[in-house]
Parts: structure tokens; C-alpha cells; sequence
């Protein structure tokens, strides 16, 4: 009834059409939603009692914090499926997703940094929250930097596969650091199971921001993973004729 | 916020906000361009290797 058979896709030469379909929605829907997002957090959301304007950096900083997480989670999963059952395209998805989670934490980490200088009075502590996130983008070099020291591609994909799953230990500690360990950083912006503590806009403009950035990922994903998909199998006929096409 | 002037000031708070914003979109350009550079690096190549028929990489 209507259902999609996934594992069709799981084939690049059927896949690689399907995500160059999908890049140019994902890419519009990332700039609507920003031009959206910073519309509501520069224009609409009040001055912030405490912390005057300053506090806007949370419209870019807990978003691109959010997405370092979920990307990597994003990556280890496909890393696990590709490792679980060979196949090739999992994999790609894990390599394609890594440059933009490590470029997401750097993000968190520079966009920190500039809040943390007028609201705490340093750029950087040695704490629990900055210090995990900081592990986190050493995680995402580690398995760029694996992945292309080996020279068997699919050798470099179970290596690196498993220094990603290996790696999800630290996201709960990201995660949690706030509420484990005495810190600087403040706690969960938003939270299930409590009522929101930020006024209207504010929270409207961090989640219209999020959603951006989630499609933006999306959608750089999917347009690395087409490359990666052309680099690997360019020997085979469907990416010849592809590349054919681009010339 | 009246005008550009104070809107560009953020209370102050210029320097941390611009220089969060002008991050953000200097890292999503860069990341935008070299997927361009890859892509094409990839097709020149593939087209050499159609002309010469030797594998380049």
C-alpha cells in the first residue's frame, strides 16, 4: 500500500538520482527557514533582560550545538549499518556526513566562544560541556584523517566506521555534562518534560534556526554523498555516463 | 532599535553577535565551495581519463 521499497535505493546508481532530486528542496527549504529564523531572532525577539543583545548568538550557537550532535549520531549510525551489512552505500553516507558535523562543531564551539567573552568573561573553560564538544570535533578529524590514511576504501570504511561507533560514548556526556558537573555553561535550553523558560520568539526563532540547519545538512549531505558515490564507482557505467553528462 | 547604526551596534554586543553570524556564513560558503572545486576536480579528471584512457588517480 503505497509503501517505498528502501532497499531499491540502497543501490548508488538508484540512489544517486533520488538525492539530486531531493538537494535542491532541502537547500530551499534551508534558506526559507533561515532568512525566516534570523527575521524572528534579530527583528522580532526582545532585548534579553540579563544579557542585553548578546544573547542572539543563541539563535546560531544552540542550533549548529544541536546538529554537532545529531550528525554524529547521523554518522555512526550509518557507519554501523555499513558495517553490520557491507554495504557500500551506508558507508558513503557515514564519510559524506563527517566534514559538515565537524564543520556543525566548530560552529558551536566559535559561536560559544563568543558568547561565553561578554556573559562569563572568557572566550574558553576547561569544563565539562566545552571540553566534551571539543572531543567531539577531535572525533570527527579522527575519522576524516583515518578514513583517508587507508588506502582500501572499504578497509578505510570499517576502521573509521568503528572509530565513529566507538565515539557515541562521548555524546551523553555532552549531553549530560551540564547536569553531572558543576559548569559554567547553563543548562538545556529546551526540555521535554519542563515548560518553556524563554519567552515566545525567542524559543519560535531557535527552532525555526534549527530546522534550517537541519535541512542544510540534509542537503550537503546528500550532495557530498553523490560525490563520493561518482568518486568510488567511476568505473562503473551508471557514473561514467554521469560524468559524461557533467563535462 | 532605530537605524542601521544602533541595529549593526547590538547594544554593544556587536563584535560577538556579527562575529557569530559572519562565522556561520563564512563556514557554509566555504563548505558550498569546495563541494564545487571536488565536483568539478572530479569531472576534469574523468574526462582526462576519457581522453588518454589511463586511470589519472
Amino acid at each position: 500500500m503505497g509503501s517505498i521499497n528502501w532497499f531499491h535505493y540502497a543501490a548508488p546508481q538508484r540512489f544517486y538520482p533520488l538525492a539530486g532530486q531531493l538537494v535542491p528542496w532541502f537547500g530551499a527549504l534551508a534558506v526559507v527557514l533561515t532568512a525566516i529564523g534570523l527575521y524572528i531572532g534579530l527583528w522580532v525577539a526582545p532585548t534579553d533582560a540579563q544579557q542585553g543583545e548578546a544573547y542572539r548568538i543563541i539563535f546560531v550557537h544552540v542550533p549548529t550545538a544541536w546538529m554537532s550532535m545529531v550528525v554524529y549520531l547521523a554518522m555512526a549510525t550509518w557507519a554501523a549499518i555499513g558495517l553490520v551489512f557491507n554495504s557500500r552505500l551506508s558507508s558513503m553516507m557515514a564519510t559524506a556526513l563527517a566534514p559538515t558535523g565537524a564543520l556543525m562543531t566548530f560552529l558551536a564551539l566559535w559561536t560559544g566562544a563568543l558568547w561565553g567573552k561578554p556573559t562569563w568573561g572568557t572566550w574558553w573553560v576547561w569544563d565539562a560541556r566545552l571540553t566534551s564538544e571539543l572531543v567531539l570535533l577531535f572525533l570527527y578529524i579522527g575519522f576524516m584523517a583515518l578514513h583517508s590514511a587507508i588506502d582500501d576504501t572499504r578497509r578505510a570504511d570499517r576502521a573509521a566506521g568503528l572509530l565513529a561507533i566507538v565515539g557515541v560514548v562521548n555524546l551523553p556526556i555532552i549531553y549530560f555534562s551540564v547536569q553531572w558537573w558543576n559548569t559554567l555553561h547553563q543548562g538545556a535550553s529546551v526540555s521535554i518534560t519542563k515548560a518553556p523558560s524563554m519567552a515566545t520568539p525567542m524559543l519560535m526563532g531557535m527552532l525555526v534556526m534549527a530546522l534550517a540547519c537541519w535541512m542544510y545538512c540534509i542537503a550537503v549531505a546528500l550532495a557530498r554523498v553523490r560525490l563520493i558515490m561518482l568518486e568510488r564507482e567511476r568505473h562503473a557505467p551508471w557514473a561514467r555516463q554521469a560524468l559524461e553528462g557533467m563535462a | 532599535m532605530n537605524n542601521l547604526g544602533d541595529f549593526l551596534a547590538m547594544g554593544g554586543y556587536g563584535l560577538y553577535v556579527w562575529g557569530s553570524l559572519g562565522m556561520c556564513a563564512a563556514v557554509v560558503v566555504a563548505e558550498l565551495v569546495v563541494i564545487r572545486l571536488r565536483r568539478r576536480l572530479l569531472v576534469q579528471e574523468a574526462g582526462d581519463e576519457r581522453a588518454t584512457g589511463e586511470p589519472v588517480a
